[in-house]
């Protein structure tokens, strides 16, 4: 494997000195995400494999090309789980949904359908989490240590395969949600978590301001909440953990109790964003704000989720009007699926933050050839 | 013996500058330099380096945080921020070239959002002044740094402090929202946000631990969480730490995340038992606590599943809180580890590193080999969930050569926790206490890119210099030193007196427990002997605020 990353530094050296961007790639299933793409490929499938595994510490270490289904399935096995529910968006969109409109804007080749697969790498470098975040926590809460290529094609390793660890900067978590603007994933450790023995989902009728309420009362009790989401009318709460407390749990919810394939499936379908609302061509926002804030003022449909801190919205409203609403609710927007990213993906920066982000973006990555403009344009 | 840091003169024309500069916007009261004055802020809980500032700086307002900050970024006078100064690693160690800059005064709750679950503090509020006032409410903070009743906020984001319930709960960086920053040129930054996420890079996880090198907080939102409604807790007693290393790993196996899980060793427990009576047997290897809360049927299930499996594993006893008395109890003499080895013992050490837990068996008999070495004891407390092993050397600092023997033993234990795959520190920082170990953990690229991320943040290195990170040249000579010396890799060139932390320049007082912290007292171990002496109000659940860890 040494002369897989010993093949990528060269790359990376090569294309420093030559000033030519690189497009860190793996399964290719989030192109969509993120600002132009462009620059030559830098495969990271190469780099597949379970590195590490101990199910009794809790750690699972892999290459960043591994696919998250063979990592899901290694711990499926000894009845573990990536807690954070990463979105795979591994499958080709249903036929009524829109064709992944990002690709019409890269200049590079997509990948085949067949072999789009997520990898742990995307993953990470897109820090996107599922259904379970605001109950469990983010990618980035359960990254442990990350090995590295720099944009100097240096080899580096920070954090570690252990739970508590603060020797030097928490690099390792930097590089969550970075989209590979600091620095090509080689591997990362991950804590995971056993998964639960028991779940059910209860659906509700709601209205929107009702829903909201539910789920931030929810929140302030000690109950084994692990994922929520409001559409249309309909309020849908998981519960997980040791049968006797999701059963007791279910009772002080009350609601009607879906039945456990079709619950599967509707939170597979909210995360991978297969749902009828993700259907049609129309912009997809992420208002990412405080869980209490009120059914935001927004035209277009909106699904909330993670407790309400999490809103999808449908709509082609001005986006400047879109990002003051997110701003005003403690938050930000991010234009996740759209066809036109002109107005920008993710959120401002103030231009305090922004200094400090490209200073660290020219410390990573001096040559600045790292999935330049993925992130922000300038960087 | 190894010398304490050399004192630093002051030099009195700059400070006198300095002390000018910052009287134009504050009052007389809030610039100190006189040496009565400056001398309560010589050192953290790492009394064994002591500094004395050239000027101590209290302000009352981020404002004038950031007047500070820009007045000494124009002057380049180098700035160390400190908050309760209960940090084990020295990292609020001044400079006598430099600005102490207390952030004693930011002791409000600003803002207390039961409905979102989140608390505006300031960054001088107490860790446990925090549930403490969430209580009420029926939430609390969850990280629960052994120094809890003193250590601020602060000082918790500067650490990344964990406590006992890490592997359920996580550390401060798992439970922060948002920061407020004053850069060192004396500009505000939002990091984070009342969102669960931000855009941009994660700077909230780099801002945590990074030991006061990258800015100063001005402003902390946390999250609280609904307070458990149950707690039971069994105490399993191992005639072979081997047996009880496995009974960690049985646990774990089984799909339970226990609340704490603690294990302390034969030396551990006796010391315990004979300073305070928590029930331990002290004729057995080890002895295993493993909590669970939750809902009371979760926990019902849970603590049966956790007895079958210790027996299962070979338990020569073992027993499950009958109530919430009792459950204190048991956690009283965990709790009393610290304390009870300043008893037995004139002087101990506390090491702080993280190991895969399947390795502890080996490393313990490792370190049992080492005390033979060294012909110093050695008693072992483990927060046996996340790996994190405090060994705790005993020795007595009056008899010659015998801290220097610790000294080498601590170095020992660390150089093991690397080679077993762990780190240098789980939860008490760098600091200057183990800035050398940082030499033998990261290459120099990685040194580099740690240069390059404060040049990020700090261009003229003037915020807490020194600390955290060496300097690659350090390394070098550390390198030099160690090849010259051929024996130890690693050599620290500090002393630990005593070790019982101590908090100085501190003006505040705990009420309602029996730790007294005011002006300079031992906060490590309780003022007067009786234990369990903390924060609990036996019986009454709803008033639990997670003080039983107060200890690591």
């Amino acid at each position: 494997m040494q002369d897989v990353v010993e093949n990528l530094s060269r790359l990376i050296r090569d294309a420093a000195s030559r000033r030519r961007p690189l497009c860190i790639r793996g399964g290719g299933t989030k192109d969509f995400y993120g600002g132009e793409i462009r620059g030559d490929v830098l495969d990271t499938k190469p780099l597949r494999g379970i590195v590490s595994y101990e199910p009794t510490e809790l750690v699972i270490s892999a290459r960043a090309g591994t696919p998250l289904v063979e990592i899901e399935a290694a711990l499926q096995e000894k009845g573990q789980v990536l807690p954070f529910e990463p979105p795979h968006f591994d499958r080709p969109p249903q036929p009524e949904a829109p064709q992944p409109p990002a690709e019409g804007q890269l200049s590079i080749a997509p990948v085949p359908t067949e072999e789009k697969l997520a990898t742990l790498g995307g993953c990470v470098a897109t820090g996107l989490s599922g259904p379970r975040r605001a109950y469990a926590g983010a990618v980035r809460d359960f990254v442990l240590g990350a090995r590295i290529l720099d944009g100097k094609g240096a080899e580096l390793h920070f954090g570690g395969q252990v739970m508590k660890n603060v020797a030097g900067y928490d690099v390792s978590r930097l590089t969550v949600g970075a989209l590979g603007t600091l620095g090509v994933i080689l591997e990362v450790s991950l804590k995971v978590l056993p998964a639960p023995a028991a779940e059910a989902t209860l659906r509700l009728a709601a209205g929107p301001d009702e829903a909201i309420t539910l789920m931030n009362d929810w929140g302030s009790k000690p109950l084994p909440v692990t994922a929520t989401a409001y559409r249309a009318g309909s309020l849908s709460v998981r519960l997980s953990g040791a049968p006797s407390a999701v059963a007791a749990a279910a009772k002080k919810i009350g609601g009607e109790t879906m039945d456990a394939t079709h619950a599967a499936q509707f939170w597979s379908d909210i995360r991978e964003q297969r749902a009828a609302f993700y259907a049609g061509n129309q912009a997809l926002w992420r208002l990412s704000i405080k869980p209490t804030t009120p059914p935001l003022d927004l035209a277009g449909p909106q699904l909330i989720e993670w407790g309400g801190a999490l809103r999808w919205l449908r709509s082609d409203a001005d986006a400047k009007v879109i990002r003051e609403a997110a701003a005003r609710a403690g938050g930000h927007a991010t234009l996740f699926r759209a066809v036109d990213k002109t107005a920008g993906v993710f959120h401002p920066l103030s231009p305090g933050l922004a200094k400090i982000h490209r200073r660290l973006k020219e410390a990573f990555d001096p040559a600045g050839i790292l999935n330049p403009g993925r992130m922000y344009p300038d960087f | 013996m190894t010398a304490p840091a050399e004192q630093i003169a002051v030099d009195l024309e700059r400070q006198r500058e300095v002390v000018s500069a910052l009287r134009t916007f504050l009052p007389e009261s809030a610039v100190l330099f006189a040496q009565e004055d400056v001398k309560p802020y010589e050192c953290d809980g790492l009394t064994a380096y002591r500094q004395v500032p050239m000027v101590v700086a209290l302000p009352e307002t981020e404002e004038q945080v950031c007047r500070i900050l820009k007045e000494c970024h124009a002057r380049k006078v180098p700035v160390v921020a400190r908050g309760a100064g209960t940090g084990l690693s020295g990292g609020a160690l001044p400079l006598g070239n430099g600005v102490l800059l207390s952030l004693a005064k930011f002791m409000r709750i600003v803002q207390m959002d039961v409905r979102s679950r989140t608390a505006r503090v300031q960054p001088g509020v107490r860790n446990l002044a925090i549930s403490d006032a969430a209580s009420p409410l029926g939430l609390y903070y969850a990280p629960d740094p052994s120094s809890q009743i003193a250590c601020s906020i602060g000082g918790n984001v500067a650490e990344n402090s964990g406590g006992i319930h890490c592997l359920k709960y996580g550390l401060t960086v798992h439970n922060i929202l948002k920061l407020r920053v004053a850069t060192i040129e004396g500009d505000i930054v939002e990091i984070g946000a009342d969102a669960l996420d931000a855009p941009g890079y994660d700077l909230l996880a780099l801002m945590t631990g990074s030991e006061g090198m990258l800015g100063v907080v001005t402003e902390v939102t946390v999250r609280l969480l609904p307070k458990p409604e149950y707690a039971q807790v069994v105490m399993a007693s191992f005639d072979d730490l081997a047996k009880a290393g496995e009974a960690v790993a049985s646990v774990i196996a089984t799909g339970i995340v226990p609340a704490g899980f603690e294990m302390m060793d034969q030396a551990a427990t006796r010391a315990v038992e004979g300073f305070v009576q928590a029930g331990y047997r002290t004729d057995v290897a080890a002895v295993l606590l493993c909590e669970s809360d939750g809902t009371r049927e979760e926990v019902a299930d849970d603590i049966r599943r956790i007895q079958e499996v210790m027996e299962k594993s070979g338990a020569v006893q073992t027993q499950v809180s009958r109530d919430e008395p009792e459950r204190l109890r048991f956690w009283a003499g965990r709790k009393a580890a610290f304390p009870a080895a300043g008893a037995i013992s004139p002087d101990y050490y506390c090491m702080d590193g993280t190991i895969p837990k399947k390795r502890l068996g080996e490393v313990l008999r490792r370190i049992t080999a080492m005390e033979e070495k060294y012909g110093l004891r050695c008693a072992n407390v483990f927060h046996a969930g996340d790996g994190n092993l405090h060994p705790l050397i005993l020795y007595d600092a009056n008899e010659p050569g015998a801290f220097a023997r610790t000294e080498a033993f601590g170095a020992e234990i660390l150089e093991l926790c690397l080679e077993v795959g762990g780190t240098i520190t789980g939860e008490h920082g760098v600091g200057v206490e183990k800035i050398n170990q940082m030499c033998a953990q990261f290459s120099s690229a990685e040194l580099a890119v740690f240069h390059a991320v404060k040049w990020a943040f700090d261009q003229e290195g003037l915020l807490n210099p020194g600390k955290a990170v060496p300097t690659l040249r350090r390394c070098v000579e550390y390198g030099r030193m160690h090849v010259h010396a051929g024996q130890e890799k690693f050599r620290s060139r500090f002393k630990v007196q005593g070790s019982r932390f101590k908090v100085q320049g501190s003006r505040f007082k705990v009420q309602g427990s029996r730790f007294k912290v005011q002006g300079s007292s031992n906060i490590g171990r309780p003022m007067n002997t009786k234990f369990p002496t903390l924060n609990f109000e036996p019986g009454t659940l709803n008033t639990e605020h997670r003080t039983r860890n107060i200890e690591h």
